[in-house]
């Protein structure tokens, strides 16, 4: 019963170290290497890296944003709470809300095209989830994250909560177009 | 001394047990118990409501049990069966007396009451916050209160613990360095303080802005400091389970640690590389620099994940290099067939082990990756992964020295052995299932914490594909499953308190017997320095990394298809 007991050399930190535990050892590190690797090589290499763009923002000003946006860009209304679809031009700011209990407005963007699509929101935190591609991106009150997006599928999308936002949680949800 | 303190020593195992540790640990482990059923309860209600097709309960009581199902499993089951190890791996591991043992129990009220607050404040239905109590989500004074008033105990009793190990050493009950398992107790102590420190810095607040006092408490600032706290508690988890893998592979086998000074610089590492792991909760955020994030979220090197790697080798290890020396020395794997796989205490630690491993481990490092991240953040692949490290992991391991504890703590013959066999087994089958089916519906993007996936009267629904929901069904099928073992454990541990069949405790005296090498041990090395002691351990610490290679690339290929971001 020898680790419930003081080991039984006095000087245990010289004793040797069997081949089997170097050996993995020097594996496991190796493997740790690669993995931590590969997250700058992704940045460097790989086209999917969430941007860290963010500014503060008072909630009643991204919503201004948003509206003349909505103004500008609208082409159509949906559902019976006429909320609009939005077609802004590639390249630009592109305005997302979160807040109890839906997203606004609904975006159609262009498949191949990037756009500066800005998240925050009004109230609680809440959870920005693309499917079916699951992108998944936490938004808070009183940030604006810029993260640039490129669609590479034509179809209608949905935009889900994932997170707890209350009770009406699970019926935020809504909908993004790619032409 | 002024009152001469009381020991017992135990005549199946030679333990020496102090009055006051004892019941100390007796009073810990039976809250524990108690948090465990009530979550439990609420567990089974809670998996039969994700479960689409059944889909039990009401919204509002969905997440109302939800916010307590976390709380009374992660933090109060949790921390108090967390409290009685420390208290067994100072006092009874080193044969003294437990330090302040008036303290210890101001530590249990505190942490009781604390616990009635917190849990009345949820089911009256004042903090329906989750256990993350995101602000600016208010919840009552009383939620964060009770929150506290948990903690404080449980830093009470981490003192308590690193005080018992300075009465040892000054009264001289144990020669050379403390054992292996205390040491690993005292790496889960350590990582408490952090953690609980970083509870109070965060926590506090909150409460001074529930009542008012204070106006705003910034969102991120709350997630970066919040996870502190939330994931370093569960690196206490880790290196408590870690330390008690350890304890019964020396209680089971007789194995000695195929090296100390590598197990313990594994635990070392705990200490210096866990602590700001709360990086990975803050990828999918704003507000923080993706240097940061990948800097933070592995230290460049990933060593607490190596650290992890050593003590999955070596425990295992230990094992095969003990039964070696009995004589079961036939190929790579006979060491493990002929292991007693009827005895609960062992059958539960070696699941934990591997389910630790191999659902918990790789599916926790996927989610600590920047980029990858992304397609897990908040989906049900998260609640997969920490039940399979905290469940299938701690619970499990916690499980099991449990049937170690029953005779020797509480001198009772485990009512039903036959039913203990089984339990282990039924309880990671469950655990096991559910927790392989939440990280698929996950990897389908199936959300956490929701109530509804087929989002019922709402305007714009949308339709997860129908695997999610079958995914779901057999998470729901495992939960039961699991529920049942952990009902079977509630009974078996109980029933054995009140009806097991009293044993020979030893009789109380107020000498102590101290530890005393024998000379030949101090004499003789550990004997296997040179060679390749461990060769079946090896081939099968290999199988884990190739899974985890393969896994690994897997997503990576699987993040490639998805939208260019930037």
């Amino acid at each position: 019963m020898s680790a419930i007991l003081p080991p039984p050399q006095r000087i245990w930190w010289k004793q040797p170290v069997d081949k089997v535990e170097i050996l993995w050892i020097v594996i496991a590190f190796v493997w740790c290497m690669i993995m931590f690797f590969m997250m700058p090589y992704w940045h460097l290499y790989g086209k999917q890296n969430l941007s860290s763009e963010t500014y503060k923002v008072r909630p009643e000003l991204f919503a201004q944003a948003t509206q003349a946006m909505v103004d500008k860009y609208t082409v159509r209304t949906e559902t019976d709470l006429k909320v609009p679809v939005v077609a802004p031009p590639a390249g630009s700011d592109v305005y997302l809300i979160a807040r109890l209990w839906d997203w606004w407005p609904i975006l159609e963007l262009e498949a191949g095209k990037t756009y500066r699509l800005n998240l925050s929101s009004m109230d609680y935190q809440h959870g920005f989830s693309l499917q079916p591609e699951n992108i998944n991106i936490q938004v808070l009150p009183g940030y604006q994250h810029v993260v640039n997006v490129t669609p590479n599928r034509t179809g209608t999308y949905h935009i889900v909560c994932n997170e707890f936002c209350g009770i009406g949680h699970h019926k935020m949800a809504s909908r993004l177009y790619v032409k | 001394m002024a009152t001469a303190a009381q020991f017992r020593i135990c005549p199946r195992t030679g333990l020496q047990f102090h009055k006051s540790a004892e019941t100390l640990i007796k009073v810990n482990a039976v809250a524990a118990v108690v948090a465990l059923l009530v979550g439990g309860v609420l567990a089974l209600l809670i998996t039969l409501t994700r479960w689409q097709a059944v889909h039990l309960i009401d919204a509002d009581n969905f997440y109302l049990f939800l916010t307590a199902h976390g709380l009374d499993m992660l933090v109060v089951w949790i921390i108090f069966f967390e409290v009685a190890v420390l208290y067994f791996c100072s006092s009874t591991l080193l044969r003294c007396r437990l330090a302040t043992p008036r303290l210890a129990w101001l530590a249990w009220i505190l942490m009781v009451v604390g616990t009635v607050v917190f849990n009345t404040t949820i089911f009256m239905g004042d903090a329906t916050v989750m256990m993350t109590s995101y602000v600016p989500m208010p919840a009552v004074p009383g939620f964060y209160l009770g929150l506290i008033l948990f903690a404080v105990g449980a830093l009470v009793a981490c003192f308590i613990f690193l005080g018992t190990l300075v009465v040892a050493k000054a009264e001289k009950t144990y020669e050379g360095s403390i054992p292996l398992v205390t040491f690993g107790a005292l790496t889960a102590c350590i990582i408490a303080i952090f953690t609980i420190a970083s509870g109070a810095i965060i926590l506090i607040p909150t409460f001074g802005w529930s009542i008012g006092y204070i106006k705003h408490i910034d969102p991120a600032m709350y997630r970066v400091i919040w996870w502190a706290f939330g994931h370093s508690s569960q690196q206490i988890n880790v290196s408590a389970h870690v330390a008690v893998w350890y304890a019964i592979a020396a209680i089971v086998f007789g194995a000695k640690p195929m090296s100390e000074r590598i197990s313990r610089t594994a635990f070392f590492l705990y200490i210096c590389f866990l602590q700001l792991a709360s990086a990975h909760h803050i990828l999918a955020d704003p507000g923080v620099g993706t240097e940061w994030k990948v800097f933070n979220t592995s230290y460049a090197m990933y060593l607490a994940v190596l650290a992890s790697m050593i003590h999955g080798l070596t425990v295992p290890g230990a094992i095969e290099v003990a039964q070696r020396e009995k004589g079961y020395t036939k190929g790579l794997f006979e060491w493990l067939r002929k292991a007693p796989w009827g005895n609960p205490v062992f059958s539960g630690m070696f699941m934990s082990l591997i389910g630790f491993g191999f659902l918990g481990g790789i599916s926790g490092v996927m989610m600590g990756t920047e980029q990858l991240n992304m397609i897990i953040h908040n989906t049900i692949y998260v609640p997969g992964h920490f039940h399979a490290t905290v469940v299938l992991g701690t619970t499990l391991a916690f499980m099991a020295m449990t049937y170690f504890l029953l005779p020797t703590l509480f001198q009772r013959e485990i009512i039903n052995p036959g039913l203990a066999k089984l339990q282990p087994y039924i309880f990671a089958l469950g655990m096991g299932l559910f927790t392989l089916a939440f990280m698929g519906a996950g990897t389908l993007g199936v959300p956490r914490r929701h109530w509804d996936i087929t989002f019922a009267g709402a305007a714009m629904p949308y339709e997860f594909p129908g695997t999610a929901l079958l995914m779901l069904a057999i998470g729901g099928i495992g939960g039961i499953i699991a529920v049942v073992g952990g009902a079977l454990y509630i009974w078996l541990t109980v029933g054995t308190i009140l009806f097991g069949k009293r044993l020979d405790a030893g009789a109380y005296t107020t000498t102590i017997s101290p530890l005393r090498m024998p000379v030949q041990a101090a004499l003789a090395g550990h004997g296997h320095g040179g060679g390749f002691a461990a060769p079946g351990t090896f081939v099968f610490a290999l199988v884990f990394l190739a899974a985890f290679v393969l896994y690994y690339f897997v997503n990576w290929k699987y993040l490639s298809t998805v939208w260019g971001l930037s």
